[in-house]
């Protein structure tokens, strides 16, 4: 067992030697979190998991599940006089039905990264012949941010200013994958960031109504292996529930104001994930009150029909069907600096990850 | 992407702002959504924002395990303000 990338090999041991004694019987246990999934392909955690584990990844990048035809309507925007498209960095590379923002901007048009959505504001304050649209893209932990900024935004009296609404929530896109036969999860490692925002609370279906337990952890390698040991001892006793090995960061309630704010200007509706097809309830709208900051009102834009890349499995990657190396483009026509699918762009997607710190398929 | 990085408040500003210090940078982020932050809190800070209060032990192992992931200088990166 190769432990020197552990802070401290002896409890990495231990933890893992108490995993190997309680599994007993086989489970798919699926992370849905892009920092997770980072850093179980960097520390080999898969390779020192009893047979009785598989570790699966899931949905947990924003960027990787964002809809061809979202960010088709984002490019859209882009090529309307006198817009700036401003967005985080990870989006600019996802390729499209036929474009990238990244390239959209090579070719001219005025296409801004910013880290926060507060630059935006910023960037609005600054050119007031120009109308700027924020891509919004994230779950729980960054819908907050952008439900303040377009509250600020009516404080600080900025008119051309508007958000392109295609976040997503998490809970109920974990319904979706324990409805899905394919797939059968049997445990859930849960987002720590994500949850320091909604709690525990919005989790408790999957034990109550399906049996199905998971653990809240954080994004050591340690702290992944006891969200592991915790969800086999779950199993191991015949018990589903909602643990949290994250404490310090994750108070049970979460964080109410950053939910209150989230409430007060977006509410929920139906949304298109990569790979698994609408989810009900998981995307979020801007309600009435805050239209005028709504980009598909403000910027009305009718995106291409869209489509899928051929080849590109991230569908089944997202869905934890498929391992990234099983994909025939992966690591051939598919790398990180040519990347085909969002799953290879980003740096939290599951391709990404595999390809930077696992040789599978790197050599032929 | 919904990494949150851990920060020091160190002194509050106008309009629910406040200047913080993120692995040695200052950058000034909103509080809007942590209105109980005081100064010399640490925080968990996300695209400009402080999304939750932690405490200082749970901070400083956070740092020093997003340096050993490679992911801080990512974050770090985007953190920079333009042109420096
Ligand atoms: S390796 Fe590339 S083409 Fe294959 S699923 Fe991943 S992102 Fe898509």
């Amino acid at each position: 067992m190769d432990l020197d990338g552990f802070r401290d090999p002896g409890v990495a041991r231990s933890v893992i030697q108490a995993i190997h004694d309680t599994a007993t019987s086989p489970v798919k246990l699926m992370e849905v979190c892009g920092t997770h999934t980072v850093a179980i392909a960097k520390h080999g955690l898969r390779e020192v998991m009893p047979e009785t584990i598989t570790l699966l990844s899931g949905p947990g990048c924003p960027v990787c599940v964002t809809s061809n035809s979202d960010i088709d309507t984002a490019i859209e925007f882009g090529k309307q006089p006198d817009v700036i498209v401003t967005t985080f960095g990870d989006m600019m590379k996802v390729p499209g039905s036929y474009s990238s923002l990244s390239q959209e901007k090579a070719d001219g048009r005025d296409i801004r990264v910013v880290y926060s959505p507060l630059d935006a504001l910023d960037i609005a304050e600054k050119n007031a012949e120009a109308h700027v649209v924020f891509i919004g893209v994230g779950f729980e932990t960054t819908v907050p941010v952008i439900a303040s900024a377009i509250q600020q935004a009516g404080r600080r009296g900025i008119e051309n200013f508007s958000v392109f609404s295609a976040h997503k929530t998490v809970p109920e896109a974990l319904r979706a994958l324990v409805d899905d036969p394919d797939v059968a999860v049997g445990g859930f490692i849960l987002p720590g960031h994500v949850s320091t925002i909604i709690g525990l609370e919005p989790y408790r279906f999957l034990a109550e109504e399906y049996g199905v337990p998971s653990v809240i952890t954080g994004f050591e390698p340690v702290d992944v292996l006891q969200g592991v040991y915790m969800l086999a001892k779950q199993v191991a006793e015949g018990r589903a529930e909602v643990e949290v090995a994250y404490t310090r960061a994750v108070p049970p309630e979460g964080n109410p104001a950053a939910v209150a704010k989230m409430n007060e200007v977006f509410e929920p509706c139906n949304a298109e994930w990569r790979g698994i097809g609408v989810i009900p309830g998981t995307g979020l709208s801007i309600r009435e009150e805050y239209a005028r900051y709504d980009a598909l009102v403000r910027v009305p834009v009718t995106p291409p029909e869209p489509k899928e890349v051929k080849g590109c499995q991230c569908g089944e990657v997202l869905r934890g069907v498929t391992l990234p190396f099983e994909c025939k483009l992966f690591g051939r026509a598919c790398t990180p600096e040519h990347p085909v699918g969002p799953c290879m762009v980003s740096s939290e997607g599951s391709c990404a990850a595999y390809y930077r710190y696992t040789d599978y398929g790197k050599s032929p | 992407m919904c990494l949150a990085i851990p920060a020091r408040v160190i002194s509050l500003e106008d309009q629910n702002m406040a200047e913080v210090d993120i692995m040695g940078v200052s950058r000034h982020v909103s509080l809007d959504l942590v209105p109980e932050a005081h100064e010399d809190d640490y925080v968990l800070v996300h695209a400009g924002f402080a999304i939750q209060v932690v405490d200082e032990q749970y901070a400083e192992e956070t740092l020093e395990l997003l340096k050993e992931l490679d992911i801080a200088d990512i974050e770090l990166e985007a953190l920079e303000p333009e042109g420096t």
